[in-house]
């Protein structure tokens, strides 16, 4: 198993290099160092000395990935790829175009993203798992028609909807809710409250229907039966066999977005005027600020590697049965 | 339901306020003024910033020698942190005029920890300290080049600065200016340009020319700093009304009443044309709000919602909300809807010091000026091209046709109609018949739109950076324009970059540009079709690459003259010569509407000023009360939650419904 987990970091850091090079060339080949300055720079009175000098100042007059003009180490460091790229595997995110402290706004952003994001998911899996477990109780009566209806009715639309119409009735018509805003202080759960409970309403569709496939899955094999045979109530069985092994999948998907909650949400952080790394992400490829997108596609890739990994230890925790590279 | 009542409870503990109140407790009912803004600031160094999204914030902060008067039309300088007006004089022994300024004695910064517990006063090096900072290209101000081939001794002082190497260190930029700013004594400098340039001063009204304390330019170049956010961008200091007391340009950017602001009182003299109560608070000491609150607002949406619950204090009308705030009358002007005059709102709306033109380039062979019979082709398009309906259907009314390229409110902008594209009816300027505009077609070789070389339809190319969804119906709507003389229109759509590098090398062939006004001067329009300004030749402003001998001779004496009725004269002739050749069909003046609460006094457009939140006044009582009355929450929803949860439990329970699979 240790052998497995170390294999597996192992193997981080090809994969984030190749991510990092990718990122590379999909920002820097396609919108060369100009074209930044130019969108940086604005409409007026740029002159080609003004787009050398904004270039000098943020390392962008140096070579893509091999300067000629270097010599030892110099040829590989002084390249905008070492500058810019490279600096990122040890979370070095430098500057923003716009010249701020990336570092210092992550650090700052991510905990609004983390306290909108994480609440919904928690809040969300309790509540789809529970109705899941309920549809799955009264299987094939009107209460799992009607629940089957509903979450089809709610699958099929859009979030935007719910947000828009929740801002109306919850907030613009019942005043129960601030529409939009974030205070970090004591206050945070005011603001947190519609958000959270939008996200919930949006995903219970596609999750209870997900883990009503789960749970059938399990109901219907034979160790269900036999509990109940032996006299088991159906709630017991429910609870003690059946929920226990349909953990296993969710399981799986549960722990591979976890490290994922920390970017955020684009849309919800953006109508809620949350100051998270969602709308951290959006602001910048709004203004072109391609530091900040590159800062984040890395950190995504970095989370999203991170949460298989975690995924995978999780799996041959939860499931003594499986176990890696064991023959 | 146990989570509906634990909502309640958690609710009714907070509600000291109102429960949607989106600020901390307390500030609604201090003297604090709400707004919003969309997009957050770039930069708020005072050398760099030139968006007006930067303005908002930076004109407050910061104070140049001069500013607007507030309440004065046409737009009139006067002095800010000076004692009197520049004095000008020429010497024509070395072609120059020189600037003398006087500031008051009077003049501190705002508290920063740079200065310690002194109180910091302005001195005449700080504006040297500033011009000088400009003159450093790592600092990356965008007037730079435009001050280069003016003050004297700029270039040689920008060379200085180039040969140094690139460090982190800070430069010091004491006693380094150009040779054309001096020093003569503590509150005395004198700036030297090369040649007559009237237009200068209104240049010394923009924050590049506020004074730059070096105390705080040090500190900033603190190794560390840049990490923290610590820097001019993000922390401006200056001596205007108010200081950035919160600056998170992800959430919310304070403004609080600087404690060492100057003596400053409300105008007592206005322009005529101004409401009778303009004047109410004249004498009166500025600022008037403690606390200026922007929070960051993405959405239009949850925007408006917000401000008609009375928790902001403004709002623009976006064309979501349009119907809902605004009526347009018979002859088309704006007023509030009953729902908003209800709610006592105030509308403010005003023509832009701004232009968005049609443009063509003016190289290209088939629409350019190399083709004599192009002229006619351009001219028709001008006809065609139907700017009152683009208006309509677009801008919901929100716009004035552009009858020249000078926008209303400036000195010189035409008065009357453009013969080409319009006549005279009555008092007012009504579009030019179609069957004019084809027979400029015919004229220019193309009789009902066909070319001649192919005998089919006159193919024309727009290029446009328009490439979302909701463009589409506009596109549309142009390709219809053309088409109504015959003529197929090819939208070629980009993406910005790519335009501008077409633009750049003057492969576009007809496009969308805009300008919006540095100073309110026809010389800030009328350069923009200058040929020494073409943009493919020397990267100028002038898009439509644009020559012509006689209007260059025309501007150049323009651009010398003081306002007087000579100057305009020149004017309308350089106007009458872009009419006639056409380098742009002028499109329109977009209309500013903004809405104001009835609690919000001394609001009156003031569009080249950006320091104009000190004249604001708040009626904090009859706000709480609005606010109280508009967002009582209603209450008769928890108990239809809790009666439907409690009725679908018993269904559950009761028999035949609680009959479940037995597996």
């Amino acid at each position: 198993m240790i052998q497995y987990i170390l294999r597996r970091l192992l193997w981080l850091f090809p994969i984030l290099l190749m991510v990092n090079l990718l990122t590379f060339i999909l920002f820097f080949v396609v919108n060369s160092p100009d074209d930044m300055a130019r969108a940086q720079l604005g409409n007026k009175y740029v002159t080609d000395a003004a787009l050398t000098a904004w270039k000098a100042a943020r390392g962008y007059d140096l070579p893509l990935l091999w300067n000629t003009n270097a010599v030892g180490w110099d040829v590989l460091t002084q390249t905008i790829f070492w500058q810019k790229s490279v600096q990122l595997m040890v979370f070095d995110f430098g500057v923003s175009d716009a010249g701020r402290a990336i570092g210092a706004d992550l650090a700052q952003r991510a905990w609004p993203s983390l306290w909108l994001a994480l609440p919904s998911f928690m809040i969300g899996l309790c509540v789809n798992i529970a109705l899941a477990l309920l549809l799955v109780m009264f299987r094939g009566q009107w209460l799992d028609k009607l629940g089957l209806v509903l979450t089809i009715v709610i699958m099929s639309i859009s979030g935007l909807f719910f947000i828009i119409g929740g801002q109306y009735v919850l907030a613009k018509l019942w005043h129960w809710f601030p529409i939009s805003g974030y205070e970090p202080d004591g206050d945070v759960w005011r603001f947190l409250l519609l958000p959270i409970i939008l996200g919930v309403i949006a995903g219970v569709g596609s999750g209870v229907r997900w883990y009503r496939s789960i749970l059938l899955e399990e109901a219907d094999k034979d160790f269900a039966r036999t509990a109940r045979a032996k006299g088991l109530s159906l709630w017991q069985v429910m609870h003690r066999h059946v929920l226990p092994n349909g953990l296993l999948p969710i399981l799986t998907g549960v722990v591979a977005v976890l490290p994922l909650l920390f970017m955020g949400s684009l849309i919800m952080e953006s109508f809620f005027g949350i100051p998270g790394l969602g709308s951290y992400t959006i602001d910048a490829i709004n203004s072109q600020d391609f530091a900040i997108v590159r800062a984040m596609v890395y950190l995504g890739a970095v989370l999203y590697v991170f949460g298989l990994i975690i995924t995978d230890i999780t799996y041959a925790w939860a499931d003594p049965r499986v176990r890696f590279g064991d023959k | 339901m146990s989570w509906l009542v634990a909502l309640v409870c958690l609710l009714s503990l907070s509600a000291q306020a109102a429960w949607n109140n989106p600020y901390p407790r307390g500030w609604v009912h201090e003297n604090t003024l709400f707004s919003a803004f969309s997009a957050p600031p770039k930069t708020l160094d005072p050398v760099k910033a030139y968006n007006s999204n930067e303005m908002v914030f930076l004109g407050n902060i910061v104070e140049p020698p001069l500013q607007y008067h507030y309440l004065k039309r046409p737009y009139q300088l006067e002095p800010l942190i000076l004692t009197e007006m520049p004095t000008s004089s020429y010497d024509a022994a070395t072609n120059t005029t020189s600037y003398r300024l006087h500031l008051r004695d009077d003049i501190a910064y705002a508290p920063h920890v740079a200065f310690g517990a002194n109180k910091r006063f302005v001195t005449a090096s700080d504006l040297a300290y500033a011009i000088t900072r400009m003159a450093d290209r790592t600092n990356g101000s965008p007037i730079l080049d435009m001050m280069l081939p003016l003050i004297v001794g700029m270039s040689d002082c920008v060379k200085q600065f180039d040969a140094l190497a690139k460090t982190n260190t800070w430069r010091d930029y004491r006693n380094r200016q150009p040779s054309g700013v001096e020093i003569i004594d503590e509150h005395t400098l004198m700036i030297r340009i090369h040649g007559v340039y009237p237009p200068f001063v209104y240049w010394l009204a923009m924050p590049f020319f506020a004074p730059i304390p070096w105390e705080v330019d040090q500190y900033y170049a603190q190794p560390g700093m840049r990490e923290k956010n610590q820097s001019w961008s993000w922390l401006p200091i200056g001596t205007g009304a108010y200081y950035l007391s919160e600056n998170n340009p992800n959430r919310r950017m304070v403004l609080q009443r600087n404690p060492n602001f100057h003596a400053d009182f409300y105008p007592s003299e206005a322009s005529p044309d101004l409401p009778n109560n303009v004047l109410d608070d004249a004498g009166k000491r500025l600022p008037m709000v403690d606390r200026v609150v922007y929070a960051l607002e993405k959405e239009a949406v949850p925007y408006w919602a917000k401000f008609l619950q009375g928790y902001y204090d403004a709002s623009g009308v976006s064309s979501e909300v349009f119907d809902q705030a605004i009526q347009l009358d018979a002859q088309g002007k704006l007023s509030l809807t009953p729902v908003m005059q209800e709610k006592g709102m105030q509308l403010l709306s005003s023509v832009a010091t701004s232009l968005s033109y049609l443009g063509f380039n003016m190289l290209d062979p088939l629409i350019g000026q190399e083709n004599p019979n192009a002229k006619y082709l351009r001219q028709a398009i001008s006809i065609a091209i139907d700017y009152e309906e683009d208006i309509a259907i677009f801008l919901n009314g929100r716009g004035l046709v552009a009858q020249g390229p000078i926008p209303p409110g400036i000195s010189g902008a035409s008065e009357d109609c453009n013969p080409i594209t319009h006549q005279l009816n009555g008092t007012q300027c009504v579009r030019r018949s179609l069957l004019e505009a084809k027979t400029l077609m015919a004229k220019a070789g193309y009789p009902d739109g066909l070319d001649p070389k192919t005998g089919k339809a006159l193919v024309l190319y727009y290029d446009t950076v328009s490439t979302g969804a909701d463009d589409k119906a506009q596109l549309d709507w142009m390709r219809k324009q053309f088409a109504k003389l015959g003529i197929q229109l090819v939208i070629r759509a980009t993406d910005y970059n790519r335009f501008q590098e077409k633009m750049r090398a003057g492969n576009a062939q007809i496009f969308t540009w805009g300008w919006n006004a540095d100073y309110p001067d026809a010389e800030n329009f009328l350069f923009l079709l200058v040929g020494s300004n073409a943009k493919v030749e020397t990267g100028g402003e002038n898009a439509s690459n644009y020559h012509n001998k006689q209007f260059d001779a025309l501007y150049a004496q323009i651009a010398r003259l003081p306002d007087t009725a000579e100057r305009r004269a020149l004017i309308a002739k350089a106007v009458s010569i872009v009419r006639e050749d056409a380098p742009w069909v002028f499109g329109l003046f977009p209309q500013n509407v903004s809405l104001f609460h009835g609690w919000v006094h001394n609001v009156y457009p003031n569009l080249m000023a950006n320091n104009t939140l000190k004249y604001r006044r708040i009626d904090v009582e009859k706000r709480e009360q609005a606010q109280a009355l508009w967002n009582q929450p209603v209450l008769w929803p928890f108990g239809f939650i809790g009666v439907s949860i409690i009725g679908l439990l018993l269904m559950l329970w009761l028999p035949p419904y609680r009959k479940r699979n037995e597996l």
